[in-house]
C-alpha cells in the first residue's frame, strides 16, 4: 500500500509515482519524437540511405528549393488554405453567432449538419465531393479543392468560436448599451474584440486543417491543382529521393514551430 | 440576455444561412447523390445506370468483401487496444507530475499530432522498410556480430541465425506495420480524453478506499477504473472511428494484403470507376461510423447526468 509522505499534494495514488510509470512515459515520448528526429537526422545525410551515415550535407535542401514543381505546389497549398480559412472564418463566426444567440426551430437541423463534416471519415467526404463535381459537371482545379476544404473547415471555426462564445460575459455588452452605444457600436467595439481569440484560434485552425488536407484534396483535384500534401505523396510513392526526407523535414519544423507560437500566444492572452 | 434573445429573423438568417447554403449544397447534397447512386449500376464506359437496386449492398456480403471489413474492424480494434495500454498509463504518468509541467508535457503529447499525416507515416516509412532502418542494423551489425562471436565460439545455432541475420526481416506491408502507424497517428487521441478524467478524479477517494484496506489492485479496479471510465470510452471511439476510414496508412506502410475498407473505396473510384458500388462502400462506411459517435454523445450524456 502506498502512503504519502505529508507535504506531497494529493495525488492519484493506486498507479502512483512508481517508477514503472515514468519508464512508461519516457519510452512513450521516445516512441512519439524518435521517428521525427531521424527522419530529420538523415535529411542532412549524404547517403541516399536512412541508416548508413556518410556526412552531413545540404544538397537535399538545395535540390529542393531547386525544384520548380515543388514550389508550385506550395503556392497552391498557401492559396488553397488562405482562401478556404479565410471563408470559412467569416461563415463560421457567423453562424456561431447565430446558434448562440437565437433559438430557433432548424436550431437543432443546423447543429447536426455543422458537425457531420467532422465525424464523416474523410474517405467518405472525398468520394461525396468528387461524384457532386462530376455530376454537376464542374471541372476540377484548385477552386473545387477550396469549396471542399470550406465545407469541412466552417464545422471547425463555429466549434472554436461558439466555445468562446459559452464564456462570454452578456453583461458587457448590456454595459455598453446602458452606456448608449448602438448595436453595431456595441458589436464593433466590445463583442467582436472578444470574439477575436475564439476566430483567430478557429482561423489559424482552419488554415493547418487545410494544409494538411490529403485524402479530400486527393480526390477533388484537378489536373495542375497540386497542392503540397499531393506532391508529398506522388514523391513518396515514386521511391527514393532524399529530397523528400528534407521537404518532409522543413514541414514539420514548421509546424512544430507554428504550434509552440500559437500555444504561447494563447497562454499569454490568458495571463 | 433578453434583448439578444430577440427574434429578429432577418439578422438571424443573414448569419446563418451563408453556412447553411455551403453546407446543403456541397455536403448535404453530395450526401444525398452519395445515397441514391448507391442503387444504381455502374453502366457501360464507367457510367452510372439509375437503377432502383440493393445489387452493390448484396455484392457487399461477397466473402472478399466480409474479409475486408473484418480485417478493418480487426485492425481498428487493435489499434485501439494497444492505444489504450500506451495511452491510459500515460494519462496517469502526466497526471502525477508536478502541475507546472503538466500543460508542457500535454503540448508535447499533441506536437507530433500536428504535424502532416503523411509526413508522420513516411518517417515509419523509412524505419520500417526493406532497406530501412530497424533492417540496416539487422542485415548489418547485428549479422557482423552473429558472424564475429560464430568465429571464436562455434556453436550450433549460429548457422541459423546467420541466415535469418543474410535477410531483411518483414515489416513494411504487414498488418502490424499498419497498426504501428495508426497507434502512432492517433496515440494522443487517447490520451488526452484519459488525462481529463484522471485529472478530475478525486484522490480523497482513493485514500478512502486505501483507509478500507483496499490493497492497490482493489482500489484501482473499484474507484479508480469506474471513476475513468468515461475517459477510456471518449479516447477509444476517438481512436476506432478514424482507424475504420484510414486510408494513407495502410497505403503506405501496408501492402496489397493489408487492404482495408478505405483502400478498396479508393480503387472503387480511382480504379475501376464503379460509382454505385463505391458509394455502397462508403455509405456502410459512413453508417458504422454515425453509430459509433452516436454511442459516444449517448454515452457522454448518461456521464454527464451520473456526475452532474
Amino acid at each position: 500500500m502506498s502512503r504519502r509522505s505529508p507535504g506531497t499534494p494529493p495525488s492519484v495514488q493506486p498507479l502512483g509515482r512508481s517508477r514503472w510509470l515514468t519508464v512508461h512515459g519516457v519510452m512513450t515520448y521516445l516512441f512519439l519524437y524518435l521517428p521525427i528526429v531521424i527522419l530529420v537526422i538523415f535529411s542532412f545525410n549524404v547517403s541516399r540511405y536512412v541508416g548508413v551515415w556518410r556526412g552531413f550535407t545540404l544538397q537535399w535542401y538545395r535540390a529542393l528549393f531547386a525544384n520548380e514543381a515543388i514550389g508550385a505546389a506550395l503556392r497552391n497549398s498557401l492559396i488553397v488554405a488562405a482562401a478556404s480559412a479565410f471563408i470559412a472564418t467569416v461563415l463560421g463566426t457567423m453562424v456561431a453567432i447565430g446558434l448562440e444567440r437565437y433559438r430557433f426551430r432548424l436550431r437543432a437541423f443546423v447543429d447536426a449538419l455543422l458537425y457531420l463534416p467532422i465525424i464523416i471519415p474523410d474517405i467518405a467526404m472525398a468520394v461525396m465531393l468528387l461524384l457532386f463535381f462530376v455530376l454537376s459537371r464542374i471541372s476540377l482545379g484548385l477552386w473545387t479543392i477550396i469549396i471542399a476544404h470550406v465545407a469541412f473547415n466552417i464545422s471547425y471555426v463555429a466549434l472554436v468560436v461558439r466555445a468562446r462564445l459559452a464564456y462570454f460575459d452578456v453583461s458587457l455588452e448590456e454595459a455598453a448599451q446602458d452606456l448608449y452605444a448602438d448595436e453595431w457600436q456595441t458589436f464593433r467595439r466590445v463583442t467582436l474584440p472578444l470574439l477575436m481569440p475564439g476566430i483567430i484560434g478557429g482561423a489559424l485552425l482552419a488554415f493547418t486543417l487545410s494544409l494538411d488536407d490529403f485524402v479530400i484534396t486527393f480526390f477533388v483535384a484537378g489536373p495542375g491543382a497540386t497542392t503540397l500534401p499531393l506532391r508529398v505523396y506522388s514523391m513518396i510513392k515514386l521511391g527514393v529521393t532524399p529530397e523528400i526526407n528534407a521537404l518532409s523535414a522543413l514541414m514539420l519544423v514548421i509546424s512544430i514551430v507554428l504550434v509552440l507560437a500559437s500555444t504561447l500566444l494563447a497562454e499569454r492572452r490568458v495571463g | 440576455m433578453a434583448f439578444h434573445l430577440r427574434r429578429d429573423t432577418a439578422r438571424l438568417l443573414a448569419l446563418i444561412s451563408p453556412s447553411l447554403t455551403w453546407l446543403v449544397v456541397f455536403f448535404l447534397l453530395p450526401l444525398l447523390i452519395v445515397f441514391a447512386i448507391s442503387f444504381g449500376q455502374r453502366g457501360p464506359y464507367g457510367g452510372i445506370r439509375w437503377d432502383l437496386t440493393l445489387a452493390n449492398y448484396a455484392r457487399l456480403l461477397d466473402p472478399l468483401y466480409l474479409r475486408i471489413f473484418a480485417r478493418t474492424l480487426a485492425i481498428s480494434l487493435a489499434t485501439t487496444g494497444i492505444s489504450l495500454l500506451i495511452g491510459y498509463p500515460m494519462a496517469f504518468f502526466i497526471a502525477t507530475r508536478p502541475r507546472r509541467w503538466r500543460n508542457g508535457l500535454l503540448i508535447l503529447l499533441t506536437i507530433p499530432f500536428w504535424t502532416n499525416f503523411l509526413v508522420r507515416t513516411y518517417a515509419w516509412l523509412l524505419i520500417l522498410r526493406d532497406n530501412g532502418l530497424i533492417n540496416l542494423f539487422w542485415t548489418g551489425a547485428v549479422h557482423t556480430t552473429i558472424q564475429q562471436l560464430a568465429a571464436w565460439f562455434p556453436l550450433p545455432w549460429w548457422d541459423e541465425l546467420l541466415r535469418a541475420t543474410a535477410e531483411p526481416l518483414r515489416l513494411f506491408g504487414t498488418d502490424g506495420a499498419v497498426i504501428l502507424g495508426l497507434v502512432y497517428g492517433w496515440l494522443p487521441d487517447m490520451v488526452l480524453p484519459c488525462y481529463a478524467a484522471v485529472e478530475r478524479l478525486d484522490p480523497r477517494l482513493v485514500e478512502a478506499a486505501q483507509d478500507l484496506y483496499a490493497n492497490r489492485v482493489r482500489a484501482f479496479w473499484r474507484v479508480v477504473f469506474p471513476l475513468t471510465r468515461s475517459g477510456i470510452i471518449v479516447g477509444s471511439i476517438l481512436v476506432f472511428v478514424p482507424c475504420v476510414g484510414a486510408y494513407v496508412t495502410p497505403d503506405l506502410l501496408g501492402g496489397a494484403r493489408t487492404m482495408m475498407i478505405g483502400n478498396v473505396i479508393y480503387s472503387q473510384f480511382m480504379m475501376v470507376r464503379d460509382y454505385p458500388f463505391g458509394s455502397a462502400l462508403s455509405f456502410v462506411l459512413m453508417a458504422l461510423m454515425l453509430m459509433g459517435t452516436m454511442i459516444y454523445f449517448r454515452l457522454g450524456a448518461e456521464e454527464e447526468r451520473r456526475l452532474a
